[in-house]
């Protein structure tokens, strides 16, 4: 297997990573030389094995529906980018 | 004092033959000195480190402190801590100062008492196996400045082995803790998946990821990980066990012990003189009454191949929350949204980091799924059977932690295929989520050789006595780098 340059491209827009023409050029080399790598699985005869997905076989815990943690929103705001009113500021979505 | 060990230095401050302050004061001075050509920390505040050497001084003197109440540690710059820039080696983090503790973090302060002397330096976000992608610069390896101090807890391997700190927190997802440990002479541990909390702790890959201690030696590791370990109902994969002791062990004997020799460790690959100390230690277990069987894990050579699927599958959507909107770095000119994030994310993150979210974004998309995430989950299924038939047959499986020993800043870092192979042997305990350690059973070239032992689930008791009991007959792991007086 071997990614065209194309793929790349599209992959990096689904990950939202802006990438130029000569970056993109630089990574394809590199990522197919990591894919040449992982190919090695597809030689192996994995029917009927079960997937693990985890360590350890756990069941998701639950909780109680009720408050548990205090109100810190001023302070987890104070890391953000930009905020206003308690809320988070990003460019305007809906013209 | 510097060279002391934990429970020399715990001994030292209860019979207040030196308070924390003074032996936090020591390592400052000596980070202070020492640190800017070795570059192990990425933050240091001495204020806020000596208010707990002032805090711990207090619990001293009121007779309230824990075993290491006022011994200083480093704290890998993965584990958020309240009030400290908590960076992951990214650009991405480079100003985010944490508002709340990471488990780990709180328990070693609030409970434990010990004093965070700074954050140390590490690949960007886990991902690398020398320190080379960290946004700070790369870490140089006291052993040899021009050689790297393996990775991605590179900074806290330097930081112990130069003597900047008794000992530290690492994390480890492919053999972040083990591979540095061997590579700088220390002592490091990766518990079984779920013993140390990962709340707070940056995620990478969240199947995989463990934190654990790294140190001068197995009994210094253990007292590091009682304070460490511990149900966490903010944490969804941690496991609600009986409390233990993991120094209640060291000293058994180890006759009787049967170890077992995989046979795909102990065949090409491995550079001689690695190889050779290697099998030094083997014969010395067999002196302290241990018999060697060999075993075999088949499937080893796969998982290289199965964790570069499932790691980067996992960091892909773990890394999406990075996305200049809650947290973290913004590019300073957009357009749209989408634009702020592509341009955001293409500034904050480095090539590595881009790369792995690449794979990861390919393996999960439409219509590669089945191709490569579950062949690779289905892979790590085998790999995890592996390692349980082989426990049929030992305690303990044993061989090399790296194929080789430290290697040279730059030589490595333009070729990604051959820095993954660097974790051959430390991968598959990983996937198979097994504890694991690397040990210093002697040098190749001048440079530390890393012994790893694997133990079976929760066997972080045997391992650390099996450790242990080595250090007692050798004297590998007090070796120190010529040049770090």
């Amino acid at each position: 297997m071997s990614l065209t340059l194309e793929q790349v491209k599209r992959i990096a827009h689904l990950a939202r990573i802006e990438t130029s023409d000569a970056e993109a050029l630089s990574t394809q080399g590199h990522l197919n030389g990591i894919f040449q790598l992982i190919e090695q699985m597809q030689a192996v005869d994995t029917s009927g094995i079960e997937p693990m997905a985890h360590a350890q076989d756990l069941g998701q815990r639950l909780r109680d529906d009720a408050v548990s943690e205090a109100d810190r929103r001023a302070a987890y705001q104070s890391v953000a980018p930009e905020t206003e009113a308690g809320l988070y500021l990003v460019p305007k979505v809906i013209e | 004092m510097i060279h002391a060990s934990l429970k020399e230095l715990s001994q030292a401050l209860a019979a207040k033959k030196i308070s924390s302050v003074e032996l936090s004061t020591l390592f400052l001075d000596r980070i202070e000195r020492l640190n800017p050509d070795l570059n192990a920390f990425v933050t240091v505040d001495r204020e806020k480190s000596l208010a707990m050497a002032r805090a711990a001084d207090a619990r001293i003197a009121a007779g309230t402190a824990g075993p290491l109440t006022g011994i200083p540690v480093a704290q890998k710059d993965i584990f958020c801590a309240e009030g400290w820039t908590t960076t992951c080696g990214s650009k991405m983090l480079a100003n985010f100062v944490s508002p709340y503790d990471a488990t780990v973090i709180r328990k070693m302060h609030a409970e434990a008492g010990l004093v965070s002397l700074g954050k140390t330096n590490m690949d960007e976000f886990a991902m690398g196996s020398s320190n080379e992608t960290s946004y700070f610069g790369p870490v140089k390896n006291p052993w040899d400045r021009a050689r790297v101090p393996g990775g991605s807890s590179g900074g806290s391997a330097a930081a112990v082995a130069a003597r900047l700190a008794p000992a530290a927190t690492g994390t480890d997802t492919g053999g972040s803790i083990r591979q540095p440990a061997a590579l700088c002479n220390l002592t490091g541990l990766k518990p079984t998946y779920g013993v140390v909390s990962r709340y707070g702790m940056i995620a990478f890959a969240s199947s995989l990821d463990q934190g654990g201690p790294m140190a001068a030696s197995a009994e210094d590791c253990a007292l590091l990980l009682n304070t460490m370990v511990g149900f966490d109902e903010r944490d969804s994969t941690s496991l609600d066990r009986p409390a233990e002791d993991y120094a209640r062990d060291l000293d058994k004997p180890l006759n009787g012990l049967r170890i077992g020799l995989p046979k795909e460790f102990f065949g090409e690959g491995c550079d001689a003189e690695v190889m050779a100390a290697v099998r030094a230690a083997i014969a010395e277990y067999e002196k302290l009454g241990a018999t060697c069987v060999e075993v075999s894990l088949p499937n080893s050579h796969l998982s290289v191949p199965a964790y570069y699927v499932i790691a980067p599958a996992e960091a892909s959507s773990n890394l999406s929350r990075f996305d200049g909107v809650r947290y973290g770095y913004r590019a300073p000119e957009y357009g749209n949204l989408d634009d702020m994030y592509m341009k955001s994310r293409a500034q904050g993150f480095g090539a590595e980091v881009k790369r792995r979210i690449l794979i990861g974004t390919y393996v999960l998309s439409h219509g590669y799924y089945d191709a490569y995430y579950l062949q690779a989950q289905r892979i790590r299924r085998l790999i995890a059977n592996d390692f349980v038939e082989a426990f049929k047959q030992c305690d303990v499986i044993i061989g090399p932690t790296s194929p080789s020993t430290a290697f040279k800043l730059g030589e490595k870092a333009a070729d990604p295929v051959q820095m993954y192979l660097s974790d051959i042997y430390t991968i598959a305990v990983n996937l198979a989520g097994l504890p694991g350690m690397s040990i210093p059973c002697g040098f190749a070239g001048g440079l530390p050789v890393g012994l790893q032992l694997i133990g079976n689930y929760f066997a972080e008791n045997q391992l650390l006595n099996v450790a242990h009991r080595y250090q007692q007959a050798t004297d590998w792991h007090a070796r120190r780098p010529e040049a770090i007086a």
